[in-house]
């Protein structure tokens, strides 16, 4: 007996160590992210009435949420939006990870990484600002081309549209997604990259067979990192977006702060939350059949 | 015998790092069919001559030939040579098949006979069974396999071994030896070995190239190399080498006559002794298993020195002694077979050695 109680002690008091390292953390997470969730999870399912919410438990919420068009427009838009800005940054980002990877001298890498994180030194919101004066109407675009002589008078397509949303959020998260790129394609063994070629493939079939793959785990990490904050972004639809477009976030803004019924906006965030999920399984799972191959 | 056609020839080859001068004038041919080893220590441009044969390295002047055919007008992905990467470079998102028929895809095989052809090479390297296996679950010696295996599938002119034992453990690097000899034996294929270690080298070549900083000290088969090193560096990069100072008294064609500190005067053959001047202040050198230590009732050998044991290196099979001659400044270090009747000497015996002039190189 006792030589069994020995290490179960110790086990104990291991554990309660790492429970005490992580508690901080544990109770931070508990208190201001699982409870208002739960929070909201609890409202989605209960009914508004005048200036407060009645505590009768119904799905009507949730049939106005996936059947009223506006909301499904909305949600559509956004699911759009979002996937227009992931592949926009991600195929855009991948050239810039591969040039530092690959073609920036070692000593001179960590400068440029510098370099690629220099837009986060301003807010963000001062970034979309940025944009608005940029696509603006009397911006910098349209005042340019005006200039030139080549338009007679101020474009008016280039912003408050989904455009300008896609264009505003692929600047923001760029570096988001050149980072893991980067890392992933520093990882691979360079004699790899020679032994394609010594087997017969040309550089760019090497670079499908090889590093492309090799490169994919941090592909797939870009991907999510972009994807899953956009589709939830409220303050680019909002600045730059118009009434075209906007997002997710403005509608349950709205359903909140303007409309005051939290139970139809608990069920739009909670409806939002479940796309991402599918949408970032579904890239994973597209990441697996890719990496197993076309064969099997 | 038959001289076996060149495959691989060097022509006054060059190669410039900036200001760093890697290879110096490389000149030599390799023939098809044969192990040949690129012997030296590490930086002495090796690896870069290998290089320079896979197209991995371009070269500053001179030039490269390939079966004939000026390597600089082919790409690496389309030269008739394949590689064993130091590191192996398995493919570690392939499993073992993928890895192995990797380079069959330009070839347009249906399904059946590519698997038949990566079955027969995973057999060739003793790995059949293996081909599901993820590259990543695989020991440092079954890697090793695939890795040849990945090469040899392609029927190369030439493989090209970089250092392909060196991260294996003593035992399982002197198995991988004897496969890779019988191994070319049975495929016929040259095979171009990059090593440091002088005993790999001398155990599976047929012919070996000493380098030292960028140029050939010495192009020779095995043996020669051994026993008649031509400078001093070579002597003293290939096993254990004595060296005791020499005096030339009179050099004619077939031979030199030598004063050795320590053992005398006595003649060395011509093919042992470069020509040079009479008079002249050199070394020579010799191997410490000619030197031989007589035991009591021994019949006296032919030139025979007294001295004392200064160092005993028991070895199991061999004892290493090191034997202060009388008149020599320096221990000479000689090797003893350890059979009955032949007692491990302490140190401080005084013992005769017996040496034979047929077995001094002399260096100029």
């Amino acid at each position: 007996m006792t030589s069994g109680g020995m290490p179960r002690r110790m086990g104990r008091s291991e554990a309660a160590s790492g429970l005490a390292m992580i508690s901080p953390t544990a109770s931070y997470a508990i208190l201001l992210l699982a409870a208002p969730l739960a929070l909201i999870f609890i409202y989605s399912f209960l009914t508004d009435g005048y200036l407060e919410i009645i505590r009768t438990f119904t799905f009507a919420n949730y049939i106005e949420a996936w059947t009223n068009e506006l909301y499904r427009v909305v949600m559509l838009r956004s699911l759009m939006v979002a996937l227009a800005v992931t592949a926009a940054t991600v195929l855009l980002a991948f050239p810039v990870a591969y040039f530092v990877s690959f073609y920036v001298d070692p000593s001179r890498k960590s400068l440029w990484l510098f370099l690629i994180t220099i837009p986060f030194w301003t807010s963000y919101l001062i970034r979309v600002f940025l944009w608005k004066v940029i696509l603006g109407y009397n911006g910098v675009v349209n005042s340019g081309l005006l200039g030139l002589g080549i338009i007679s008078e101020p474009l008016q397509w280039i912003n408050y549209n989904v455009g300008a949303v896609v264009v505003t959020l692929a600047h923001a998260y760029a570096p988001f997604a050149i980072l893991p790129i980067f890392v992933a394609l520093e990882k691979i063994d360079r004699s790899l990259l020679e032994a394609g070629q010594d087997l017969g493939e040309s550089r760019f079939m090497t670079f499908l067979r090889v590093t492309l793959p090799l490169a994919m785990p941090g592909v797939v990490a870009a991907v999510l990192i972009v994807f899953i904050p956009t589709i939830g972004d409220f303050v680019t639809p909002q600045l730059v977006g118009g009434p075209e477009g906007r997002m997710v976030a403005n509608l349950i803004q709205l359903q909140y702060l303007k409309l005051d019924n939290y139970p139809l906006g608990s069920a739009i965030a909670v409806s939002a939350m479940m796309i991402v999920t599918v949408a970032s399984l579904f890239f994973l799972y597209l990441n697996r059949r890719y990496l197993r191959g076309p064969g099997s | 015998m038959t001289v076996k056609p060149t495959m691989i020839e060097f022509r006054d080859v060059q190669k410039y790092y900036g200001d760093y001068h890697a290879l110096r004038g490389i000149n030599a041919s390799i023939r098809a069919g044969e192990f040949f080893s690129l012997l030296g220590p590490s930086g002495c441009g090796k690896t870069t001559l290998l290089r320079t044969i896979a197209g991995f390295e371009g070269i500053s002047s001179g030039a490269v030939l390939i079966d004939g055919k000026d390597a600089a007008q082919i790409p690496a992905n389309k030269r008739p040579t394949n590689m064993v990467f130091q590191s192996y470079a398995i493919f570690p998102h392939l499993t073992v098949e993928e890895n192995v028929g990797f380079g069959l895809r330009r070839a347009g095989l249906d399904k059946a006979e590519m698997g038949r052809r990566v079955g027969d090479a995973l057999a060739m390297v003793g790995l059949t069974g293996f081909g599901k296996r993820a590259a990543h679950a695989l020991s440092g010696g079954q890697r090793q396999r695939v890795a040849l295996a990945r090469a040899l599938i392609l029927k190369p002119k030439v493989l090209l071994l970089d250092e392909p034992l060196s991260a294996l453990d003593k035992k399982m690097r002197e198995q991988m030896q004897m496969e890779l000899i019988k191994l070319q034996r049975q495929v016929g294929i040259t095979f171009i070995l990059v090593t440091h270690d002088q005993e790999e080298a001398l155990v599976m070549s047929d012919r070996i190239a000493v380098m030292f900083e960028g140029r050939i000290a010495q192009l020779d088969d095995p043996e020669t190399l051994y026993r008649r090193p031509k400078t001093r560096q070579v002597a003293d990069f290939i096993g254990t080498m004595n060296f005791l100072p020499a005096t030339v008294l009179s050099d004619t064609p077939d031979g030199c006559e030598v004063e050795v500190a320590g053992l005398g005067r006595c003649r060395i053959a011509a093919d042992q002794a470069p020509p040079g001047g009479n008079g002249e202040e050199t070394t020579v050198g010799f191997r410490p298993e000619t030197l031989t230590i007589l035991y009591d009732g021994q019949a006296a050998a032919a030139r025979e020195t007294p001295g004392t044991v200064e160092e005993v290196v028991y070895y199991g099979d061999m004892t290493y002694y090191d034997v202060k001659l009388d008149g020599v400044r320096a221990a000479v270090r000689l090797s003893m077979r350890n059979v009955p009747g032949r007692p491990v000497l302490d140190i401080g015996t005084r013992a005769r050695v017996a040496w034979s002039p047929d077995a001094l190189v002399l260096f100029r």
